[in-house]
């Protein structure tokens, strides 16, 4: 069964915004919602700065799914999850359970009115009929059941950004990694928890706070 | 006595340990032209686009060739197999 992913070499991103400005244009994305967004760390830091390209994942066990209260998610053939947003009474839940940030809420009205929730749909619409204009206006464009793959990993110029089966861009990243011979350390476990400590190393001392004159 | 229970103890735990790196197997059930009560149609339940494709036409209801079509689309991000063509 193909399961669809995306996955972003941060060794490419160039931080062009080329996959955010495909997203909003190829599903007409109103003003305010952002479905795709690309994150710098150490910005400006010469030779430390990484960027990368952040859309919903279409999680294996995806947490939106899990907290949605009128069950309004739900997971296709090949692996994307969607959402009805017949059912979605924008209550913002999975906002706070995706770990990505994906979930969006368009400024439906006055007063900071929520409406429903806009997600990434790796460019496959939504309940509505195929390729039809009611599912357009919703989702944005189907481009699965054109036989193609997201516009945002389709545009990107370096290639950082590959969209598709997990199996197959695992192995055009794989093959990548191999050749640079560098890369796969970038989401390892040192840029969670930094570098293992050198053996023999003490741990930190705590310095003991300077203490006060007694006034307050 | 002491070593079967030790041995029984270390299996329980590498199981237990090992248990964590499975993987819930998905069941994705599409009925009725519903998936889990959310309407919606599969990707290769429509006619293949008459533009033409990089992986070639697939056959209107046949998974696996949608899925050979998609997989060269896939391919074509791999710009290594692009510069050896």
């Amino acid at each position: 069964m193909a399961r669809m992913k995306f996955l972003c070499d941060a060794e490419r991103c160039i931080e062009c915004n080329g996959c955010v400005t495909a997203c909003k244009n190829e599903n007409e994305v109103p003003w305010g919602v952002n479905r795709r967004r690309v994150v710098t760390l150490n910005d400006g830091v010469v030779g430390a700065e990484k960027s990368i390209s952040v859309a919903c994942m279409h999680c294996s066990d995806a947490p939106c799914m899990a907290v949605c209260p009128v069950d309004c998610f739900y997971r296709t053939d090949d692996g994307v999850v969607l959402h009805d947003k017949d059912l979605c009474i924008g209550c913002g839940y999975c906002f706070y359970a995706c770990p990505f940030g994906a979930p969006q809420f368009p400024q439906a009205g006055a007063f900071g009115l929520r409406g429903k929730m806009d997600k990434c749909t790796f460019c496959a619409g939504g309940p509505e009929p195929d390729r039809s204009e009611a599912e357009f206006k919703k989702y944005g464009r189907n481009r699965l059941s054109e036989g193609k793959l997201p516009a945002c990993a389709e545009m990107c110029s370096t290639k950082a950004l590959l969209g598709g089966d997990g199996d197959v861009i695992a192995d055009i990243y794989r093959e990548r990694v191999l050749r640079r011979g560098r890369g796969s350390e970038v989401w390892g476990w040192s840029t969670a928890y930094g570098p293992p400590p050198k053996p023999g190393a003490q741990p930190p001392v705590q310095q003991q706070p300077a203490p006060t004159s007694g006034k307050s | 006595m002491m070593r079967v229970a030790f041995l029984l103890a270390a299996v329980l735990a590498a199981v237990t340990a090992l248990s964590a790196c499975g993987e819930k197997e998905q069941v994705v059930v599409y009925k009725q032209g519903k998936y889990q009560g959310k309407p919606d149609n599969r990707s290769w339940d429509n006619e293949s686009p008459v533009a033409e494709l990089r992986g070639g036409k697939w056959t209107k209801g046949d998974r696996s060739s949608w899925e050979e079509s998609i997989k060269q689309r896939q391919l074509a991000q791999h710009e290594y197999q692009r510069i050896n063509r």
